[in-house]
């Protein structure tokens, strides 16, 4: 909280990136949100965030640990009143309209909550009646979802027997069964290993490949570079930055980034040194960030000073950097 | 896949924000999960009154004899507490299940929280929710009024009325209490539903008639919930019918409807916050 950087903060909001605005002018908005806001109390929790989404599209909220994504995601779905601004689910008040909004949102909370007294199969089945859905409907897509999932030969199983993967999948296939038009996942792949993270990534792939809105949010990096055409970055209730993955790294980092360790107690002292190498240096607690357009160049610079890292990494740029550069702290804290 | 309908119909129906008609999946779940559900609990209930008519029935009843009934007849111990306990029965049913698996599936497995992500409203909820309390509170009626006629306690048809008085009775109940236990937060707090449950079998007329008391403890007692359903069922056992029967009945429907009002705001205020 403490390493802000003063001048990252006072920046004005970013105006809204041609490349959204072009795709909103082909495809119809589904979501959108003016200046929403959220108070508990004396806290703040989402101040003033407006956004649209259109339909088909892959839409992250990329930020930390309390940055006021998961209320966004609850107040989108209509389970969290907004304290002001106005919110439009495919033309719908969620606040209003709860039922009708939510007969078409698939929603993956952060925490699988399946029904543990029923079993794998019955928790999809008892989901679509949820909905008011027909069993002659239910009894092929439960099938179909049962396969999507890869859960087939546990469809008898209780829930409780299920991996951690596997319930996550189930979640997913359950948040389905409607058919919906917008899909809100709250940190889908949190806690998974990186093989069920790579599965789950490729089930979401080819929902969006059938057009569905995917809404999510995360704090993994890889995850908003993988999955999301554009999204926002979120800070403490508010809007940092929007674009998509690519143009954020364009706008806020450079091409490359040289990651040196020397040691917790030299780094900052090093930083010094080597301050005027690339485009910007970092002095974090555990390493030094150059970031730099070319850098094996700078770390031949940074080698020929006689300065010698106990560790040394050239990488292409993530939204880790441009996270950092935003808000002066990285996503981890 | 089909051109995206983008733009929702908003519902005209009354109430669209909390309900959508779909009280039928509550119930399917929950008869559905009745499957892997402690049966020595469900039983438990059921037996508790059927001790107490056994205990005092043919234990007490013969050494206190004959009592005097609603319309001033004659009647054996046995049959004067058997309605008493019948009323009993439904209220126990009612209140096991919107207390402890209420408070279950509201704060440790999150059911009604999952509920309210899909399009069901919070009174589609708690309608649901109260019909299966409802639900126990009837079948543990029926049990009892199977062991009352076997043991000869059934002598009206009029008493088979008793059966639905036992439906309105636990319906009383079991909305009264999911509406109370939606503002409980830990185990500890249902105690005290348990605590202030069995004084009031105990004093109100079930075991003895009303007037032993002195006037203003009569008017306490007249003002819970329990004393109107043995009395109501007490008549109905004797087919003595009264006008005092109507106030029986508007007690319980009051009841009824503030426990689902109370039972929906609270689902609000608790998971549509």
């Amino acid at each position: 909280m403490s390493e802000t950087t003063p001048s990252v903060r006072s920046l004005p909001p970013e105006p809204a990136p041609r490349r959204g605005a072009a795709a909103a002018a082909e495809r119809p908005v589904v979501i959108r949100a003016e200046n929403l806001v959220k108070r508990y109390g004396d806290f703040t929790a989402v101040d003033g965030i407006s956004f649209e989404v259109p339909a088909g599209e892959s839409f992250g909220l990329l930020g930390p640990n309390g940055a006021g994504k998961s209320t966004t995601m609850r107040m989108i779905g209509g389970v969290s009143r907004r304290t002001g601004g106005r919110l439009e689910i495919m033309g719908l008040d969620p606040e209003e309209q709860g039922p009708v909004v939510r007969a078409h949102l698939g929603v993956v909370p952060q925490q699988d909550n399946l029904d543990e007294e029923l079993r794998v199969r019955d928790n999809l089945l008892i989901y679509g009646r949820y909905f008011g859905l027909p069993r002659a409907y239910l009894k092929p897509k439960v099938e179909q979802l049962l396969d999507f999932a890869q859960l087939s030969d546990k469809a008898n199983s209780r829930v409780d027997d299920l991996s951690g993967g596997m319930k996550r999948r189930l979640t997913i296939a359950r948040s389905l069964v409607n058919e919906p038009k917008i899909l809100l996942l709250d940190e889908p792949t949190t806690g998974l290993d990186p093989q069920a993270r790579h599965v789950l990534w490729d089930r979401l792939f080819r929902l969006k490949e059938q057009g569905v809105t995917l809404v999510l949010t995360t704090h993994h990096m890889d995850e908003a570079e993988q999955l999301c055409d554009r999204l926002i970055v979120v800070d403490e209730g508010r809007i940092m930055a929007e674009g998509s993955p690519a143009e954020l790294i364009r706008r806020y980092s450079t091409r490359e980034v040289v990651e040196l360790r020397f040691g917790a107690d030299r780094n900052a002292a090093v930083a010094q040194q080597i301050g005027d190498l690339g485009d910007r240096v970092e002095a974090l607690p555990d390493r030094v960030l150059i970031y730099a357009r070319d850098g094996e160049a700078v770390l031949e610079a940074v080698v020929a000073r006689g300065l010698s890292p106990v560790t040394s990494l050239v990488r292409r740029s993530s939204l880790e950097d441009v996270f950092l550069k935003l808000t002066g702290r990285s996503l981890a804290d | 896949m089909t051109e995206l309908a983008t733009r929702l119909e908003p519902s005209r129906r009354p109430l669209a924000g909390l309900y959508s008609g779909n009280v039928r999946a509550v119930v399917v779940r929950g008869l559905m999960a009745l499957k892997t559900n402690n049966w020595a609990v469900f039983i438990s209930g059921f037996v508790e009154p059927v001790l107490y008519l056994a205990a005092m029935g043919i234990g007490l009843g013969p050494l206190i004899g004959s009592v005097e009934g609603p319309g001033g007849e004659e009647l054996a111990y046995s049959a004067y507490i058997a309605p008493a306990l019948l009323a009993v029965s439904a209220m126990n049913g009612a209140v096991y299940d919107s207390t402890n698996n209420v408070f279950f599936k509201l704060r440790f497995s999150k059911l009604y929280q999952n509920m309210l992500y899909t399009s069901l409203g919070p009174l589609d909820v708690a309608i649901g929710e109260i019909y299966l309390a409802l639900q126990r509170g009837f079948l543990y009626a029926t049990g009892f009024m199977i062991i009352m006629s076997t043991m000869g306690l059934v002598t009206t048809p009029a008493a088979l009325l008793m059966i639905p008085a036992s439906v309105l009775i636990a319906f009383g109940f079991a909305a009264l209490g999911m509406g109370i236990t939606s503002f409980m937060k830990r185990f500890q707090h249902l105690d005290w539903i348990n605590f202030a449950l069995l004084p009031m079998f105990l004093f109100s007329a079930t075991l003895y008639p009303l007037s032993v008391y002195p006037g203003g403890i009569q008017l306490f007692i007249q003002a819970l919930p329990l004393w109107h359903g043995v009395e109501l069922l007490r008549s109905l056992s004797v087919a003595h019918f009264t006008t005092d029967m109507l106030w029986h009945v508007a007690y319980y429907v009051v009841m009824i409807v503030v426990g689902v009002v109370l039972t929906t705001s609270r689902l609000r205020t608790l998971f549509l916050k």
